[in-house]
């Protein structure tokens, strides 16, 4: 598959080097095309889309408060239903992971049972990292952020699986560093009628503590180790994305610590956490393991 | 004349609750988006709504939220996407909303809020008094309130239209009493929906989103200064907020013409648009209030007019922008004002009473301005209470008693034995 050539977003925002989510956003954008408009909180993503009087995007975009996105995109669309356009112009959210797990559950998952005809995309980079990376209800296990010193407790909150108990025709996880996977998931959820969420692993050099260069390879490792699996359901079936598969295998994983030791945020982290990190990366697998044999039947 | 009384003949005259009206208005002013969460007493609203739009007798988009802060927040993107919308709300609805009200003012959308108005709790309470339309004074929206069903019906038309004008493009907040118009029947003539459409034509907004051949990045970050690129120039947030309050204060004669035009077309008015006066002309003493208050206080000129006393009543209609200037021109004379506030600015006193001070600030003879709260969480108010209001401050303007020391009317605090200020909420003493 190639991806489209024309650009969507200008060159020279205001991203930091080797950010994930601009990289995300790129191709994103990419795959929804010209007809489309874009709702955004308060996130990286603000800051990227530049000063008030330019557009950052040849796409139009409605700049909202933190906690509305998913009441922001509804709105928009059904405006869009008032006008009869809105089979014709697809309405996309983009947050972070702050605004999406945390301060936005509420008005997205109000958006989600309504059975808006929008796309939700959640850019995870695991913290407040916009207002200087505090923890978010997605942050990782032991995870450093200026208001976890000592590192998170608990893991992060599985925001694809609360999406997905609302009974929505499409849910999706996606990492930075597969672009062409990503391309693909925001492709098919253009097609598809109703709620779509798509939830997206976005690394961060400056709040995970790694250089801009490693971006991909830090990306990769999520996958590669099966901390970040990707997937996706469809009308309650899941299937592995094609970099996931062969990560059912156990054997096949890299050991997590591989990941973990990348970047500055786990630096203190003791062996207990390790083990509790593979247990949690056991358990996870095992569920989808069971989901798949379970839906082959 | 004749032209009007050739339209009455296609008029409706029904049997109509205030909340009820006010969505018969939406349902005329042929409103696109809706999107409201339910809280008593201002629920019938958007049942109603909801009614019109099931039964075909309204071709809305009714966006039934998990919020109050949804709520607006759909408005807001409803309206930027080009659509006439609305809501309503009461009470601790307007405070989970606050967010998004100088969001809306701030980007100039043309919503309309209907508030049917609820005391705010803790304690709870659900009947009237107008603290949650006083806490929205200082987020840029305009705010009118009304006083019957008819009122509320008209002002909502007019709100529109007023909002609506490229002049303005501001939000607005109708506000009227719960309960004692929200849940009141009266007769309330709903207009022909030709002369409707006439008065009020398609929203023509300055935003669409819906538009996509126009790409627009509507509220992005602003700076302290003014941004040169060489795409062009961005204003700067202080441009942006000079530009909210100029709006505002010259909204005061667009708000006045959209009534007058209202008048003209159906033969109802109310005062000059800005605020209603009763038996004014040669008044010794004027009451001030808005809403219920100045309902009441009607009854009272009349009872006080018989026994002779020279009372007249100024009733508030439009709060915000707050008509300084054609306030001071008309009371300048008078020599005695009592304020009667359903409402408290805390720490300070009643709201519209230091409003009215600071516009008659600087004449050379000023009346004495004394206020009273009154009626806080619908607690009944009684044409006695009022007349002693006017007595007290007509004796305290004798002895030119000025303190900054509120007096509450209507309070029972002989029933409650062992109330004293300093020990009462002091459980261990």
């Amino acid at each position: 598959m190639d991806l489209k050539e024309e650009e969507f977003i200008y060159p020279g925002t205001r991203a930091c080097a080797g950010c994930g989510m601009a990289l995300i956003y790129r191709i994103a954008l990419k795959a929804l095309g010209p007809k489309t408009i874009l709702t955004v909180p308060a996130s990286c993503l603000t800051v990227l889309h530049g000063m008030q009087g330019f557009c950052s995007t040849k796409l139009s975009v409605l700049h909202t408060p933190f906690a509305t996105t998913g009441a922001s995109a509804s709105g928009i669309v059904a405006s869009l239903d008032d006008k009869g356009l809105s089979d014709e112009i697809c309405v996309v959210a983009f947050a972070g992971d702050g605004g999406t797990t945390d301060i936005g559950i509420q008005s997205l998952s109000g958006a989600a049972e309504r059975g808006t005809n929008f796309i939700y995309a959640c850019y995870d980079n695991e913290a407040y990292m916009n207002t200087g990376v505090q923890r978010s209800g997605s942050t990782p296990l032991g995870a450093f952020s200026t208001t976890t010193p000592m590192g998170k407790d608990g893991h992060k909150k599985n925001m694809p699986k609360i999406l997905e108990a609302h009974g929505i025709p499409y849910v999706a996880t996606a990492c930075a560093s597969y672009p062409l996977d990503l391309y693909e998931k925001f492709q098919k959820a253009r097609e598809i009628k109703g709620p779509k969420y798509i939830h997206i692993l976005a690394p961060c050099p400056p709040g995970w503590g790694y250089e801009p260069k490693d971006t991909i390879k830090i990306g990769r490792l999520a996958v590669e180790t099966g901390f970040w699996p990707l997937y996706e359901i469809e009308n309650g079936r899941m299937t592995l994305s094609r970099p996931s598969k062969k990560y059912s295998d156990e054997q096949k994983r890299k050991p997590i610590k591989e990941y973990l030791e990348t970047q500055k945020r786990f630096k203190s982290l003791d062996n207990n956490t390790v083990q509790n990190y593979e247990q949690y990366i056991n358990d996870l697998w095992s569920e989808v393991n069971q989901r798949l044999e379970r839906e082959q039947e | 004349m004749t032209q009007t009384i050739e339209k009455s003949q296609k008029r409706t005259k029904k049997i109509l609750t205030g909340n009820h009206a006010a969505a018969h208005a939406f349902r005329q002013a042929r409103v696109g988006v809706i999107s409201a969460y339910p809280i008593t007493p201002q629920s019938p609203v958007v049942e109603k709504v909801s009614e019109f739009v099931a039964t075909g007798k309204m071709q809305a988009k009714f966006v039934r939220v998990e919020s109050e802060h949804s709520a607006l927040a759909v408005c807001c993107a409803a309206s930027a996407t080009g659509s006439r919308v609305g809501t309503a709300t009461s009470a601790h609805g307007l405070e989970l909303m606050y967010e998004m009200l100088p969001w809306a003012s701030g980007n100039r959308l043309p919503i309309i809020i209907n508030l049917a108005t609820r005391a705010l709790g803790a304690p709870w309470s659900v009947w009237t008094d107008h603290q949650d339309f006083m806490t929205v004074r200082d987020v840029g929206w305009i705010q009118m309130f009304c006083e019957n069903n008819q009122e509320i019906y008209d002002t909502n038309l007019q709100a529109f239209k007023i909002a609506e004008d490229p002049r303005v493009f501001l939000p607005a907040i109708v506000g009227y009493d719960g309960y004692i118009l929200s849940h009141t029947m009266m007769p309330v003539i709903l207009e022909d929906q030709e002369d409707v459409d006439d008065f009020l034509p398609p929203l023509k907004h300055h935003y669409n989103l819906s538009d996509i051949s126009t790409v627009k990045g509507i509220d992005p970050v602003t700076t302290p200064h003014i941004v040169h690129r060489q795409e062009g120039t961005a204003p700067g947030y202080y441009e942006y907020r000079y530009s909210l309050q100029k709006s505002l204060e010259n909204s005061i004669e667009i708000i006045k013409q959209v009534h007058d035009e209202f008048s003209q077309k159906f033969g109802r008015f109310y005062g000059n648009g800005i605020f209603k006066t009763y038996m004014t002309e040669d008044a010794d003493v004027i009451i001030f209030a808005m809403g219920s208050v100045a309902s009441q206080a009607r009854n009272v000129v009349d009872k006080l007019r018989q026994k002779g006393e020279k009372v007249g009543l100024v009733s508030l209609k439009l709060f915000r922008p707050f008509p300084a200037e054609i306030l001071r021109n008309f009371l300048k004379d008078y020599r005695n004002i009592i304020v009667f506030d359903r409402d408290i600015g805390y720490g300070h006193e009643g709201v519209l009473c230091y409003e009215l001070k600071a516009a008659l600030y600087g004449l050379q003879e000023p009346p004495y301005i004394k206020g009273f709260i009154i009626g806080l969480g619908g607690r009944d108010i009684n044409d006695d209470q009022i007349i002693f209001g006017i007595k007290k401050g007509l004796k305290d303007s004798k002895e030119r008693k000025f303190t900054s020391q509120t007096e509450f009317i209507g309070l029972k605090l002989d029933q409650l034995k062992d109330y004293d200020e300093k020990t009462y909420f002091d459980k261990e003493g």
